[in-house]
């Protein structure tokens, strides 16, 4: 059914599709219309959902932890402070190997008081184990979150997955949504390791040395064999609903010198500053990164990098950045632009592409930084 | 080595509590069918281990346990093995209410009944984990919470908490401390919860009773339970239920009820509101009071004479 909507409303509308026994959320901006939207499904009746309107972040973790060990479907939602407030526990949720899925809206961090978009919430939380998908359209916002079920919950996975979309620009933004029935597309949720009283276990309890890391790789041999799922299960959406999706999404790059890469609405930005750049001559591209845990294989061999990152490690560089030059030997230019909300178009992002400065970092709008 | 030392510990607290057990074999309602099994890691003397195993015997095998960062966490076992023959649910230090808050939505979606119950320190009850229980309590959480109470951070090694009472050395209070315990049962009161309690693990068979009650209720129900500490308390490891049974008859702890509002004291309670033991006889056995002031015993003395005062009065209005 085509409508129009916010990305927190089809954020929203996704969940309502996959149906969660249980919904434990708080409210925080820009993230605050999902849970509202929610509460007033489930209110109406519309979700046969509890919805358990916690006290804090870090209680909306641990009860949508303790609700999946039974063996049911959970959602919860956040943004910024509210995901670095339930940092302990989105550990926790990984390491029990819960798949809860979860909305985080993109947003900077205080101090001081600033509710506009930025990445580095989310990349706090890149070592917990949590697969992450950054999106850039009301429509990715929805599919990502139906596709973020089937992908938790599939039994080679058992992780959880956090549906990334940029607070206001994406959060707020008016956009045609086209809603699916989901039918059987994500399948009823089997936790093998549910609670059972009859087969009595312990969960979490100590455990030694000599056993620790065996459950580190354990997590780490199934976020690799999430790729495998994730592929699989954006063709299958592909093929029942025709919208394609993968770890990246290039834009002319096959012939490109030089490829910008970004995450979330940025991404999309880029296109345009492409479509730009073409028409000077500049033969760019790009490629939007859609999954940043499992990090995928990035095709970047003889091209020029153009990272932009909205987001920033304190005496080291762009997060994104940092991730790249991991993986390849070719050269990166680093943009950091857009913390806290700040505006970057696609002329800017044009910008960033013709004034290039191999090897070197850049902070848009940083007096002589140019 | 290692080995050797833990049989030697379970040996002397087998020996307890198979003392203890004789008198507790004569009551019929209590069901013979063990939860915590033999070769706990808790120390000699463990009270909390004393009280959750007539806990289990009250919830039975349709429980689940949430369980904080505290003592529980350690003396279930090391993996792969556990001692405990519930399914625990083991989570991060302020979050056994808000966990239990999930599972038990996720039970009553499900059609189950199962006793969720979250069974936490006085740390993760008083300081830490407060915000997530009052949280729970709030919203009407069909649970019960338990806070076994041994008035210290036991599991790192004895530091002050908001549990500890005022005089008590601990490592972080080596000169006693200055400030009074805090009073959780009145904190719970005010969320009104259905049903809330006191216990003390000297006294099973009331503890037992009361963990029954709980559980028929629906909604969040609440039993604290004052756990003597041989270490923690530095007292000998055999006297733990005595020091219980002195902690009621000295009026320091308290035996009561509170059912939808209703005040009722215990018998144990109340005999020592008509002739208390004097205060000292409970302090002298405590390393943790060796010294104390007697400036601070007689704050203790008056604290005491006001909170009973108080439960007096609630209990005849009500």
């Amino acid at each position: 059914m085509k409508k129009i909507s916010t990305g927190n409303k089809a954020v929203a509308e996704a969940v309502k599709q996959v149906v969660p026994a249980v919904v434990a959320a708080y409210p925080i901006t820009p993230q605050t219309e999902i849970v509202e939207q929610i509460a007033e499904f489930v209110s109406s009746g519309d979700l046969k959902s509890r919805y358990i309107a916690v006290e804090s972040e870090h209680s909306a973790m641990a009860a949508c932890i303790g609700a999946s060990v039974t063996g049911i479907r959970t959602f919860t939602a956040t943004s910024s402070h509210g995901l670095l407030y339930m940092h302990e526990m989105t550990n926790w949720a990984a390491g029990a190997r819960l798949p809860i899925v979860m909305a985080n809206v993109n947003r900077s961090l205080g101090p001081g008081w600033n509710i506009w978009a930025e990445h580095t919430d989310a990349l706090q939380e890149r070592d917990t184990g949590w697969l992450q998908v950054y999106v850039s359209t009301v429509q990715e916002a929805y599919d990502a979150t139906i596709m973020a079920f089937r992908i938790a919950e599939h039994n080679d996975v058992l992780l959880p997955v956090m549906v990334n979309l940029d607070g206001f620009l994406l959060s707020h933004l008016m956009q045609p949504l086209d809603t699916i029935e989901v039918g059987d597309f994500v399948p009823p949720c089997h936790l093998p390791h549910a609670i059972d009283v009859k087969n009595p276990k312990g969960y979490g309890g100590l455990t030694g040395p000599d056993q620790q890391f065996r459950f580190r790789w354990d997590m780490e041999r199934s976020i690799r064999d999430s790729a495998k799922v994730i592929k699989e299960t954006e063709k299958e959406f592909a093929k029942r609903f025709g919208r394609t999706y993968g770890f990246t999404d290039d834009y002319q790059c096959a012939d490109a010198d030089v490829i910008i890469v970004a995450m979330g609405t940025l991404g999309k930005e880029a296109e345009v500053a492409v479509d730009l750049l073409r028409k000077e001559g500049i033969k760019a591209g790009s490629m939007r990164l859609r999954w940043l845990r499992p990090f995928p294989k990035l095709d970047l061999k003889g091209k020029q990098v153009v990272v932009i990152d909205r987001d920033y490690s304190f005496g080291r560089g762009g997060i994104l950045a940092i991730e790249i030059m991991a993986q390849t030997k070719e050269e990166v230019f680093s943009v950091i632009a857009g913390l806290g909300g700040q505006e970057i178009t696609y002329e800017d992002v044009a910008d960033f592409v013709r004034n290039r400065r191999m090897g070197e970092e850049f902070w848009f709008g940083v007096t002589n930084n140019v | 080595m290692i080995n050797n030392d833990r049989s030697l510990i379970a040996t002397e607290r087998s020996l307890i509590v198979h003392h203890h057990l004789q008198e507790l074999d004569t009551i019929p309602e209590i069901p013979k069918e063990e939860f915590i099994l033999k070769c706990t890691s808790a120390c000699a003397g463990c009270s909390d281990s004393l009280a959750l195993r007539y806990v289990l015997k009250a919830a039975g095998p349709d429980t689940v346990l949430v369980v904080p960062a505290c003592c529980t966490s350690v003396i279930q076992g090391i993996y792969p093995n556990t001692a405990f023959n519930v399914p625990v649910y083991n989570i991060a230090f302020a979050s056994a209410a808000a966990c239990a808050s999930g599972m038990s939505n996720a039970f009553r979606a499900a059609g189950k009944k199962t006793n969720v119950i979250a069974y936490a320190g006085d740390g993760g009850t008083l300081d830490i984990g407060i915000q997530a229980m009052s949280g729970a309590f709030e919203r009407g959480t069909d649970f019960l919470y338990i806070c076994y109470d041994n008035e210290a951070y036991g599991n790192t090694g004895m530091q002050r908490s908001g549990g500890t009472p005022l005089g008590a050395r601990t490592t972080t209070t080596p000169s006693g401390k200055t400030d009074n315990k805090k009073d959780i049962d009145a904190i719970i009161a005010a969320h009104d919860p259905p049903y809330q309690a006191t216990a003390c693990a000297a006294y099973p068979q009331d503890l037992f009773k009361k963990v029954t009650k709980a559980l028929t209720f629906r909604g969040p129900t609440f039993i604290h339970i004052l756990a003597p500490c041989p270490p923690g308390w530095r007292y000998s490891t055999e006297k733990s239920v005595e020091m219980g049974k002195l902690a009621v008859k000295s009026g320091m702890w308290v035996l009561y009820e509170r059912e939808y509002g209703k005040l009722t004291i215990g018998a144990q309670s109340k005999a020592a509101i008509k002739k208390p033991i004097p205060l000292e006889e409970y302090l002298a056995p405590q390393g943790r009071f060796k010294g104390i002031d007697p400036k601070t015993v007689e704050i203790l003395k008056q604290r005491i004479a006001k909170n009973l005062a108080k439960l007096t009065a609630e209990e005849a209005a009500s």
